[in-house]
């Protein structure tokens, strides 16, 4: 059974690079290089360690700016959940954040915070926290109320509570508000390098496009998914390992 | 329709001495304008088993609610060995209707989530929690998570975990209103021996006429809004001629009918 899937997930990546393949040969455009070209742009900037450099300066705001949306996110999100008033007076901020434009408010935080790597950290923030926290909030509200009864029958202390049945009873929520922050911070730290300052793996991406490079754009373009497709499996691994039971279902008939 | 808010209880069959190991005084409780229960005075007798019997809406899960401390009541006062409630105590464990197990731990882990909670050390928690499910027939299970368990076993994994903690009182709501007819049966069998031989309270929340005459000493039929102990029915003869005797018993058919008689009118 797990072979199955192993398998099906290799032949449903080899028929999207086919695919690619084959629209690169046709071509559809000047501009669309093949999977092969991309690949080997790739290689070639793995061997002369350019995408490694690049992926040093574009992991600072995005690894900073995830951690911090991770933690405030959930902590507040906790709160949010538990605090009926706290959640009216936070709640908004963050249904905001989620609807707002990004783009549009580059501008603006440039202005306040300059070109550097605050600036890039705000919009890895303002990318992936809203839903950290608004998920948390959810989950944390939605634990059922016949186990935090039967918790409290038993004479759990409000910690006990908070710890044993509101955290792990929220846990899938929590982390599926993670996977869902983590690909928006990788969306967020792309963004950055375009709009704010070229930097890292977006300069790589503007650069090569302003020579017409198109196999190393695609390359950079390519490793950049890899990698968060590689990071929210590791998320995954984690939320396995940490809440057993919960990946078995639910129990709710 | 006029009946008196305190109808005197009728007593079938003596009732027992004095020792009361649950009393409930004058309990009142409102949510916001509705008066749930009125002025509901009643006594539990140690070591038997009472139901509470009335129509849905009618307060019995609230009054349990209220004996467990996990709701606290408007006006009045529960004892539970003359020691008045203000909370959940150590005293009571409370046997729910959906279970309410943790979906993330497994059998063992739940049945013994009741000691985690008291602070007591792991090996011995298991050791206690291996023993009662093995009393409730779930050895074997103990690796297994809820899901993988059939809605009766859900229960036993409920029951094992209240009965862990040793309280002297037991309180079950509904406790069979999730499990099939014929799981249910069984229960109620294992409920009358459970009731024989350990020396425990158990305060039982059903729907079920039958199922109430079936396993009570004493039955509390509540009327509703607001809700009052309308009668007090102690059966007294078929309790002791043997489990498979009791459902053709002229007296339970009796109280049955008697008890159907009363609730008619309330059941819309």
């Amino acid at each position: 059974m797990k072979n199955r899937s192993l398998i099906l997930k290799l032949l449903s990546a080899a028929i999207v690079f086919g695919a690619w393949e084959i629209a690169g040969r046709v071509p559809i455009s000047y501009a669309f290089p093949t999977f092969l070209e991309s690949m080997s742009a790739l290689w070639a900037m793995t061997i002369d360690g350019s995408i490694f450099l690049a992926y040093a300066e574009t992991l600072k705001p995005l690894v900073l700016g995830v951690a911090i949306s991770a933690f405030i996110g959930i902590g507040l999100g906790l709160w949010i959940g538990l605090s009926a008033k706290f959640e009216w007076l936070f709640s908004p901020i963050f249904i905001v954040m989620q609807a707002a434009p990004l783009a549009a408010l580059i501008p603006i935080l440039v202005m306040v915070y300059g070109i550097g790597i605050v600036s890039k950290v705000f919009v890895v923030c303002i990318m992936a926290m809203p839903v950290i926290v608004l998920n948390t909030a959810g989950a944390v509200r939605n634990t059922p109320a016949s186990i935090k009864d039967m918790a409290r029958s038993f004479m759990a202390s409000d910690r006990d509570v908070l710890v044993k049945i509101i955290i792990p009873a929220a846990s899938p929520i929590i982390f599926s508000g993670l996977r869902l922050g983590v690909s928006a911070g990788f969306i967020g730290a792309i963004l950055s390098e375009l709009k704010i300052t070229p930097t890292g793996v977006g300069d790589i991406i503007s650069f090569s496009r302003s020579i017409a490079d198109y196999p190393s754009m695609y390359a950079a373009i390519f490793s950049i998914i890899l990698l968060a497709v590689i990071f929210l499996n590791l998320l995954e691994k984690l939320e396995n390992y940490l809440f057993e039971g919960n990946n078995r279902g639910y129990v709710s008939d | 329709m006029a009946m008196s808010q305190t109808k005197p209880a009728t007593a079938k069959g003596a009732a027992p001495a004095a020792d009361i190991a649950v009393s409930v005084r004058n309990v009142s409780k409102n949510y916001d304008d509705v008066q749930a229960l009125k002025d509901l005075s009643l006594d539990f007798p140690r070591g038997e088993l009472t139901s509470l019997l009335g129509p849905s809406g009618c307060g019995k899960t609230t009054l349990l609610k209220i004996i467990a401390g996990l709701l606290p009541q408007s006006a009045g006062q529960i004892e539970v060995d003359g020691k008045t409630v203000t909370g959940p105590g150590p005293d009571r464990a409370f046997v729910f209707q959906d279970f309410a197990l943790l979906p993330w731990a497994n059998v063992l882990r739940n049945v013994a989530f009741g000691l985690e909670l008291r602070g007591v050390a792991k090996s011995e928690r298991e050791a206690i929690a291996e023993k009662y499910i093995r009393e409730v027939g779930l050895a074997g299970f103990e690796k297994s998570f809820p899901h993988q368990l059939s809605g009766g076993m859900r229960q036993r994994v409920g029951l094992a975990r209240a009965l862990s903690v040793d309280a002297q009182v037991l309180l079950l709501d509904e406790p069979f209103s999730a499990v099939d007819e014929q799981t249910r049966r069984k229960f109620q069998e294992d409920l009358l021996a459970l009731v024989a031989n350990e020396q425990k309270t158990f305060i039982f929340v059903t729907h079920s006429i039958e199922e109430a005459v079936y396993v009570s000493d004493q039955i509390a039929i509540l009327l509703p809004r607001p809700s009052r102990v309308s009668e007090i029915i102690r059966p007294s003869s078929f309790r002791n001629k043997g489990v498979d005797n009791i459902r053709r018993d002229p007296e339970y058919l009796d109280i049955v009918d008697q008890i159907w008689a009363s609730l008619r009118s309330y059941v819309e």
